[in-house]
């Protein structure tokens, strides 16, 4: 298995954000919203991205799909480097790679009707016939737990949890192998949140599809990752499998992530982490390790040079100068 | 046509429904833009019809009849001061104001809505020249612009519609590009782009259904404007040329104390058919903006 071509990887994708020109400034300055991000998935796995808000993972994710063009990297998808795609083969791939966004409440064309929104990736490929495309959209809306009769209602007519479902529908009726999952259920309120996650995974189940699952939701990535990555200032801080990073975080960011979810118990006892200061400015991120800043145990080495991303064992990745000697 | 299997609600008829028929089914439904647009209709009807059913003759002079006279059975609004008659030259005007009016906004939006667009989608240089070119366009004062090219090219009905069409567009690419550049942005375009819809797709699907109620709005006024800017040019001698009649020339005509208080037939048809005409348009743009909105509950 391991020898195997992954399904998907991530080689040192960057994508920097340049400033517009201006008259009469020289230097124009870069947001490196992602710099540098290396990881890989396995077919029908799911990937969880976490991070502050700000940090660089929806960037991550459309960096991936080329809906932003990344500045720099590569990015493998069963083997084949997608960023040497030219429009129109990228264009064609768009049917085996689609992506979920978070606001259902805007990325729905206001003027398309439920049918309309979901057919419309079978008629930019003229996939089947009408009945075809009309008897697969029915197949979908049934999948997602849409009744019938809503197929001519116009999306402001829906709630939240239902309008996910049209997007989580619209996305999957290409029949697409890899999914990116931008906080898909971050803008739903809790009771219909395990509605649309349990819905994404049995999904998962039934079409093998790969998910990277971005999100700020530590609970929600828990229930349906099956690996984790820890994003900070669009870098990789910490990457494991979603077992070993919950029970034995190393990085001192992942620790007070990890302190920060609310335990519901009221006997249990439970020492918050307090992190100082904002998140620096991505404009000028802070030299060395991007987390020295706030980090507690932070030295001079932090200060000066970059930590690599390295192996403690087991595929557990941390990017941290603590670790190094381990 | 559906074969839903088990599920509770596949036992009806779906109708085959589509963004357009709702247009179409709220557009019906509202009142104030159905009877605009019946009004219209009539009007345009009437100004190609009536000559010919009547014979009527807009430039003849009567000699039977006493010139400047009061309505009578065969001059139903009399005639003019060298005994024409004043009803064939309102609707002969009604022609050209209606014509000027309809036509010149269709060309400035003929002109502007695509630039607009292309501005706004594609942005770079394109938007650059087009929006530093509609920019110029606007800091001239339209009147004296349009003064100057009317005395250039000779005027007539046709340089006058020609010339305020072409000076309007810099407001319609204004409004349809602020419109694109904000629509281009949104999630419900990204999600169009990222299942593979192309540029000319994202552009007719998504971007101006969602954009184009505005240009509609601006579209009726500019009519009307036309209408008054095709009066105005009249007054100065550099529109329809006489004895060519328009609704503007005609009213300009009657700008006296006596014709205003002693012989009101010379300026009310005019004057309220210009209102109709003006109002009918805004409340036809009313009913389609409402119609393309899906919001709208009918």
């Amino acid at each position: 298995m391991t020898d195997q071509v992954p399904f998907i990887e991530v080689r040192h994708l960057s994508k920097y954000f340049f400033g517009r020109k201006e008259l009469f400034r020289k230097e124009t300055r870069a947001v490196k919203a992602v710099d540098g991000v290396e990881f890989s998935i396995p077919q029908c796995q799911t990937l969880g991205v976490v991070g502050e808000s700000g940090c660089g993972k929806s960037t991550l994710g459309r960096a991936i799909l080329r809906l932003h063009e990344p500045t720099s990297g590569q990015v493998f998808y069963e083997g084949k480097n997608l960023l040497e795609y030219d429009k129109e083969q990228m264009r064609n791939l768009r049917k085996e790679l689609q992506i979920i966004f978070q606001d259902p409440y805007s990325s729905l064309n206001p003027r398309m009707t439920v049918k309309e929104l979901i057919q419309s990736p079978l008629d930019v490929f003229s996939m089947g016939t009408r009945k075809e495309r009309q008897e697969k959209v029915a197949e979908l809306m049934e999948k997602v737990g849409l009744p019938l009769e809503f197929m001519n209602r116009y999306p402001h007519e829906f709630s939240g949890g239902q309008r996910q479902r049209i997007v989580i529908a619209r996305a999957l009726v290409l029949n697409p192998k890899f999914v990116v999952c931008d906080e898909p259920v971050s803008a739903l309120d809790v009771s219909v949140r395990a509605q649309v996650l349990n819905l994404m995974k049995d999904l998962q189940r039934e079409l093998s599809l790969t998910y990277l699952f971005i999100s700020h939701d530590l609970s929600v990535v828990r229930y349906i990752c099956d690996r984790i990555m820890v994003m900070y200032l669009g870098k990789v801080m910490e990457i494991a499998d979603k077992k070993e990073l919950y029970e034995n975080p190393c990085h001192p960011y992942t620790k007070a992530l990890m302190s920060a979810i609310p335990i519901p118990d009221m006997d249990v006892e439970y020492h918050k982490i307090h992190l100082e200061g904002d998140v620096p400015s991505p404009f000028h991120p802070p030299s060395g390790c991007r987390f020295h800043t706030r980090c507690r145990y932070a030295t001079e080495k932090c200060k000066a040079c970059v930590p690599e991303l390295k192996d403690v064992g087991c595929g557990h990745m941390v990017a941290c100068h603590l670790f190094e000697e381990a | 046509m559906i074969k839903g299997g088990e599920s509770l609600n596949t036992q009806k008829e779906i109708p085959a429904n589509s963004y357009m028929k709702d247009v179409c089914r709220r557009f019906c439904a509202h009142k104030p833009a159905m009877i605009s647009l019946v009004v219209l209709t009539l009007e345009i009807l009437a100004v190609i019809l009536l000559p010919v059913l009547l014979h009527l003759d807009p430039y003849t002079t009567d000699y039977e009849t006493m010139f400047g006279s009061a309505p009578s059975a065969l001059h139903i609004l009399g005639t003019d001061d060298v005994g024409r008659d004043i009803f064939a030259r309102f609707v002969y005007g009604g022609r050209v104001s209606l014509s000027v009016g309809i036509l010149s906004a269709v060309i400035s939006l003929a002109i502007g809505v695509p630039l607009g667009v292309a501005a706004g989608y594609y942005r770079g240089i394109c938007e650059t020249l087009i929006m530093r070119c509609a920019d110029v366009f606007m800091s001239f004062p339209a009147m004296v612009l349009i003064l100057v090219l009317v005395s250039v090219l000779g005027p007539s009905v046709v340089t006058v519609t020609i010339v305020i069409g072409i000076l309007g567009w810099p407001k319609f690419a204004r409004l349809i590009y602020g419109n694109v550049l904000s629509a281009r942005e949104s999630d419900y375009v990204e999600s169009a782009r990222a299942v593979g819809t192309k540029d000319f797709g994202i552009l007719t699907r998504y971007i101006l259904p969602n954009t184009f109620a505005p240009v509609l709005i601006a579209f009726t006024f500019r009519a009307a404007q036309a209408i008054i800017t095709e009066s105005s040019l009249s007054f100065l001698g550099m529109g329809v040329q006489p004895p060519q009649a328009s609704w503007g020339n005609i009213l300009y005509d009657a700008q006296f104390i006596s014709i205003l208080s002693q012989r009101p037939w010379l300026w009310i048809p005019p004057g309220v058919a210009l209102v109709v005409t003006v109002l009918c348009i805004n409340f036809l743009g009313d009913g389609v903006r409402d119609a393309l909105d899906t919001k709208m509950v009918i």
